[in-house]
């Protein structure tokens, strides 16, 4: 039985401890306590310590909340933008208009689904370079009308096939990431699951970088790592753990600037507290962004990103 | 404790050739050829045709005019911010790196002429670490826009790379995002930047500041693409052209501007840069 299965079985006799406490008369509020104690000690044990990879496995949860399910609880008045007005629309990645807190907003994000049919929907949320052609599209409509950019990143990674290079995914990528660079309006990015490499990136140049607590941000995934650095597939924990892609080792070398808290035992435990927190977060930021010239703004960003890497300098002969 | 000791900087000597052996073998046809030949020959086997690997020093010395590079590249060199083990330590990768290189790091900056036109260039060296971009590639590039911005003179890029330097993590992604904010730069001063992809040019090289040349020439024989064959094969099981990534393949997909034979390339880099003469 898996730790989160255990979970499940205690909070489901204490359910049912409760609904006999109602029915019967009897009065079991002695032994519910000490259940809940129980419950509440043995999560606060388990995820208090949680491994890179046990991290991955969270990032990636079926039940996670995903892009949509954030733009539900996060916005008001969402309205979704399709197409990239050259070839497609890409239902990976979901954009549209919103109001957050009484402004308008640009939202861009990728999207997962969750059962077979929706992934094939959305292709696991893995965006093809239309889907990165359409998040540009909208960043340049936000611009126009200085609507902040919200983006809610949630990807293994752009779609890696046949198609996607053929329609040069590369560039698609490369655009986005100098669109960004110097997109006149605030851009926030959160990663609220996966951050998958260059997928991940392409919507993810910003003035802020936020992630939940449970999400991963990677240049490759531990399992390409395993295979590509330690040719050996099953080195997956000792690759997430080389990595650094948790949201706390991240913040600590200064490339995420905060991270949003999630309910005990993951976003997906209690959804609602997680958007909140990510509401909060992003109106936080938003309000600090939003009365900073935009020249000011752009200059921060860009020196933000030049100033990025970490070198030694050397003695010259 | 400094895991690296003080390492002195080294400055690319042209001049110093590492290889005194005179002999090479064709791995395309099997035959022994005289070196010199070889490289008179633009590094093309003389039986064959078929393409010599090149280093990055020999493809600044086959591309730009004898005599005119001068290094202007930052003295710095790859730290290990993860401190990152795989299979050996990352350290101990770049030691190796630069011993087999006698570089510092995965590219060589400096200024030259191209058929005396004036520009600063930069050139992957596949053998670093399959010529991958960590922090210390990300700023060479960068600082080599800014030369160009500062000279008023074209920006040459020769791409020859994998991708992102896996063992940097996060700093080697974010440098996709810090090279092209900076090639922003040369758009707006009115820079030209020319790219060219060789063999190989994908990954996060690709998908950054090598596709966001003003003009894309690639090498006959050059990969171009995000996602590699195995990687695609791994995760979809799809089944690929035989031309897949291909410079047909890029050619055809409106992915760059031309396919160049390597004995042509120089002639058409001058070519192309006098059509920008008047501008920078």
């Amino acid at each position: 039985m898996s730790d989160e299965q255990t979970l499940d079985l205690l909070e489901a006799k204490i359910k049912e401890l409760r609904e006999l406490n109602e029915t019967d008369g009897i009065d079991l509020s002695a032994a519910i306590a000490e259940l809940e104690e129980k419950l509440a000690v043995l999560r606060r044990e388990m995820y208090s310590n949680l491994s890179e990879w046990e991290r991955v496995k969270l990032a990636r949860h079926p039940e996670r909340p995903y892009t949509l399910d954030y733009i539900g609880m996060v916005f008001t008045d969402f309205y979704e933008l399709h197409g990239d007005r050259l070839s497609g629309d890409d239902p990976a990645m979901v954009t549209g208009l919103a109001r957050l807190d009484g402004r308008t907003v640009a939202v861009i994000g990728e999207q997962k689904g969750r059962s077979v049919e929706e992934n094939k929907q959305r292709n696991f949320g893995m965006p093809r370079p239309q889907g990165y052609r359409k998040a540009r599209r909208i960043m340049r409509l936000a611009e126009r009308f200085s609507f902040p950019v919200i983006t809610l990143i949630d990807t293994p990674g752009a779609y890696p096939g046949l198609a996607a290079e053929e329609n040069n995914v590369g560039e698609a990528i490369a655009v986005n990431l100098a669109t960004m660079a110097r997109l006149r309006t605030p851009i926030v990015a959160t990663v609220i699951g996966e951050g998958g490499s260059g997928g991940a990136i392409a919507i993810g140049v910003a003035d802020r970088i936020l992630m939940l607590e449970n999400a991963i941000y990677s240049v490759i995934s531990p399992e390409g790592a395993a295979a590509i650095l330690w040719k050996d597939k099953d080195k997956v924990k000792e690759a997430a753990a080389a990595l650094s892609l948790t949201a706390p080792r991240l913040h600590e070398l200064g490339v995420i600037d905060a991270i949003i808290p999630e309910p005990l035992g993951g976003a997906h435990r209690n959804p609602a507290q997680a958007a909140a927190a990510l509401k909060d977060a992003l109106i936080r930021n938003l309000n600090e962004l939003v009365p900073i010239p935009t020249d000011e703004l752009v200059v921060a960003r860009y020196n933000r990103y030049r100033g990025i890497g970490r070198y030694r300098t050397l003695t010259e002969r | 404790m400094p895991i690296f000791k003080d390492k002195k900087y080294f400055r690319v000597d042209l001049e110093k050739k590492l290889d005194e052996s005179l002999w090479i073998r064709c791995k395309s046809c099997g035959q022994l050829v005289f070196k010199r030949r070889v490289r008179e020959n633009n590094n093309i086997c003389p039986h064959c045709g078929a393409y010599f690997f090149l280093t990055a020093k020999e493809r600044l010395e086959s591309l730009i005019d004898p005599g005119t590079f001068i290094d202007i590249s930052e003295p710095i060199m790859d730290d290990d911010p993860l401190t990152f083990t795989d299979t050996k330590p990352y350290p101990k990768r770049i030691e190796e790196a630069q011993e087999k290189t006698g570089l510092a790091s995965a590219i060589i900056l400096g200024s030259a002429t191209v058929t005396e036109i004036p520009i600063v260039i930069g050139v992957m060296e596949f053998q670093f670490i399959g010529g991958s971009m960590g922090s210390v590639m990300g700023e060479q590039i960068c600082r080599g826009m800014e030369e160009a911005i500062q000279r008023r003179v074209p920006f040459v890029l020769v791409s020859s790379s994998g991708g992102a330097r896996v063992q940097e993590g996060i700093f080697s992604l974010m440098q996709m995002a810090k090279v092209a904010a900076v090639r922003t730069r040369l758009g707006d001063e009115g820079i030209p930047f020319i790219s060219i992809m060789t063999y190989p040019t994908t990954g996060g090289v690709q998908a950054s500041i090598a596709s966001l040349g003003d003009v894309i020439i690639a090498e006959k024989g050059a990969t171009i693409g995000f996602a590699g064959r195995r990687v695609i094969k791994d995760t979809i099981a799809e089944e690929l052209p035989e031309d897949f990534q291909t410079d047909a393949f890029a050619l055809a997909h409106g992915v760059i501007d031309r396919v160049v034979p390597r004995e042509s390339l120089k002639e058409e880099l001058g070519k192309l840069l006098s059509l920008f003469a008047e501008v920078a």
